[in-house]
């Protein structure tokens, strides 16, 4: 949590997205330096998974909350995007029909659903990217936080949370797609989904909502509030007997965490080009809690890192070594849970004294706690979801 | 004072009547009455296992008992509320093990104890302030932590953060302090030194120390109870209860 890190961080992350939007945009496609529009999205990409780590960090590292169903949020966020592009397709479905989507028609529906409308117009559609996410986690955290639920078992119906979406959002009658979800996105407010200024313009979209993020964050953790938080997490009843409430406290960091997974899949929906249920499956967010590990618990900055480097990992030895992918997943976390349990960033990040730093009995605790379970759902996940998502 | 009080009176500060406390069928609180008078300084002394802290955990909200009232300043129902409502009421605890906030610096955990607003709207926007910066260094003083006030609780001395816990008790500003075996791990001088604080306290404030160490009693010179399988066995001065004969064969007899 140095002071270097926090106009570090916000200023690669800008200053890669602008250098690789000039190299795409600005040099031919001949040239040595070109970049091309797949690194782009690629780059892109991984900056929305960084908003879901640093979503996952808020919570995980600050307040404790060993979260396995951010991407829950994620997926809400993503399918409110989804919903807004899938109306902005208006005519030029297959169906050729400006009120209903194609999927509706197929299914035999004959009018919008009463929860489709206001999703034509973007701002609407927005303001839901936002709300939806909090909405649902402001619920969730109340019950579970006033019934005083933590640990391993709040962990256990986080994931829980996630599952039964996964489910609900499978069936065709919630009008969302069913399985297949939704693509074929033409474009977004006016500008085509295909064309490379567009993709670029989101990758520096989604670079500023992220440097945004941290920045945020980074607030949010250093304010009186952040270090009552830290207090609630190292020893929550004895924050009790200062008369604080604890469960006020996580609610509100775990409803900002929310928004914030919200962002980060409303920006990776036009960027990939499809939503659909995979996106809630239990070991994406498990995935999403790697990172964090991998990059460092409770440094921000660390998570960002932990997303970019690990989806970069994914995205290399997926293209080597089809099936590999998750073994070697597997393999990184028991790695960093035995040789590096603060991860690169509170490895290397800071020195010694850090007011933040974790106690490490306390993270080795928590991560291995986490790391049995997590294979066994990483293996269960992988049949649900992974395998349609695209890269 | 000997006599059974029927309700608390205007002049009692914490008033306990006919508590009961089972945990799966073992009574570790039995028909347990004590009255604290306002401006008091009270010792509770006991075997271990004889209830003294679950008696704490009834005040402060953490246990509920199972009959019996728990009346604070005459007229409020400690049994009806929680632990934050009751640390707001003016009652401040410290724990048998200490508890401070290990990874916050010793002037952020009496910062974070400072009496104040406790909700997440106010401490998001809370800025540093004078006042705050002044009462944390005269608690530092108070508490001879001034030197170490940089360093993360996690790194004193045991001694020392019983002392931060007693800092942080202080800073909530409480009309009450219960305070469960603070010389536990201290040094003889340090022993002496807490004695002396909890005396200066109690100029101000209401106290309720648990403690085994005979010498630290002594030292406080205030009324003593002696806690025995939850219920009150003998009250009085040292010299009277020491003198007792039941308190006598609990102590030599186990
Ligand atoms: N939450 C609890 N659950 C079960 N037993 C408890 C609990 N709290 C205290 N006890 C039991 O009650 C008895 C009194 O404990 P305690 O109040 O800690 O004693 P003391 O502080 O006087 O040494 C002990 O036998 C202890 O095991
Ligand atoms: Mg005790």
């Amino acid at each position: 949590m140095t002071r270097l890190s926090l106009t570090l961080t916000p200023v690669i992350i800008i200053g890669v997205a602008i250098i690789l939007a000039i190299l795409n945009l600005a040099t031919p496609a001949t040239s040595a330096l070109h970049v091309s529009d797949f690194v782009v999205g690629l780059a892109g990409k991984y900056l929305c998974y960084a908003l879901l780590a640093l979503a996952v960090d808020l919570v995980w590292g600050f307040a404790g909350i060993l979260t396995l169903g951010h991407a829950a949020f994620f997926a809400l966020g993503g399918y409110c995007m989804g919903m807004y592009l899938t109306r902005e397709i208006g005519a030029r479905g297959v169906y050729a029909n400006a009120n209903l989507p194609d999927f509706m028609i197929f299914i035999g529906w004959k009018q919008l659903p009463w929860y489709w409308h206001g999703f034509a117009w973007f701002p609407f559609a927005m303001v839901m990217v936002l709300v939806v996410p909090a909405i649902l986690a402001a619920v969730f955290g109340f019950l579970a936080f006033r019934s005083r639920v933590s640990g391993v078992y709040l962990s256990i119906i986080t994931q829980a949370l996630t599952y039964a979406l996964l489910l609900a959002f499978f069936r065709n009658d919630m009008g969302f797609g069913g399985n297949n979800g939704m693509t074929d996105f033409k474009d977004i407010i006016g500008f085509p989904l295909n064309r490379s200024s567009t993709t670029t313009a989101l990758m520096v979209i989604s670079a500023i909502f992220t440097a945004a993020a941290f920045l945020f964050a980074r607030w949010l953790v250093g304010s009186r509030y952040g270090q009552v938080l830290v207090a609630v997490r190292d020893a929550e009843s004895r924050t009790r007997f200062l008369g604080y409430r604890p469960e006020y406290y996580k609610l509100v960091i775990w409803v900002v965490s929310a928004v914030i997974a919200g962002i980060g899949g409303a920006l990776y929906v036009p960027q990939v080009g499809i939503i659909n249920p995979g996106e809630f499956a239990p070991a994406n967010s498990i995935e999403a809690v790697i990172w964090v590990a991998v990059g460092g618990r409770g440094t921000l900055s660390g998570a960002i890192l932990g997303a970019v480097l690990v989806n970069f990992g994914k995205t290399v030895l997926t293209g080597a070594l089809p099936g590999a992918w998750l073994y070697a997943l597997g393999g990184l976390f028991i790695l960093v849970t035995l040789f590096m349990p603060r991860g690169i960033m509170g490895t290397f990040g800071r020195r010694a004294g850090a007011e933040t730093s974790l106690p490490t009995a306390h993270e080795k605790q928590g991560l291995a706690a986490i790391d049995g379970k997590a294979a066994d759902l990483a293996e269960a996940g992988a049949d649900i979801g992974d395998g349609e998502k695209t890269a | 004072m000997n006599a059974q009080p029927i309700g608390a009176v205007s002049g009692d500060l914490l008033y306990l009547n006919g508590v009961n406390k089972t945990f799966d069928g073992f009574k570790a609180i039995n028909n347990l009455s004590l009255t604290l008078a306002k401006g008091e300084m009270r010792a509770v002394i006991g075997p271990n296992g004889a209830g003294k802290s679950t008696m704490m955990d009834i005040i402060t909200g953490k246990t509920k008992p199972d009959t019996g009232q728990v009346i604070f300043s005459a007229s409020t129902d400690l049994t009806k509320m929680d632990e934050p409502a009751i640390a707001k009421l003016g009652i401040g605890r410290k724990f048998q093990k200490p508890t401070t906030f290990e990874n916050h610096t010793v002037w952020d955990n009496l910062l974070l104890a400072l009496a104040g607003d406790r909700s997440p709207w106010f401490t998001l926007r809370a800025r540093k302030q004078k006042s705050e910066a002044e009462k944390i260094d005269s608690l530092l003083e108070t508490i001879r932590l001034t030197d170490h006030r940089h360093r993360r609780a996690a790194n004193l001395s045991h001694g020392q953060k019983q002392w931060l816990e007693i800092g942080m008790l202080l800073a909530q500003d409480p009309e009450l302090l219960l305070v469960d075996e603070p010389v536990a791990g201290m040094t003889d001088a340090e022993t002496e030194q807490t004695a002396h604080l909890l005396r200066d306290i109690n100029r101000t404030r209401s106290v309720v120390v648990v403690e085994h160490d005979m010498t630290f009693v002594r030292a406080l010179g205030v009324k003593v109870t002696v806690l025995h399988e939850g219920s009150v066995l003998s009250e009085g001065s040292l010299d009277h209860v020491s003198a007792d004969p039941k308190v006598i064969d609990v102590y030599l007899g186990r």
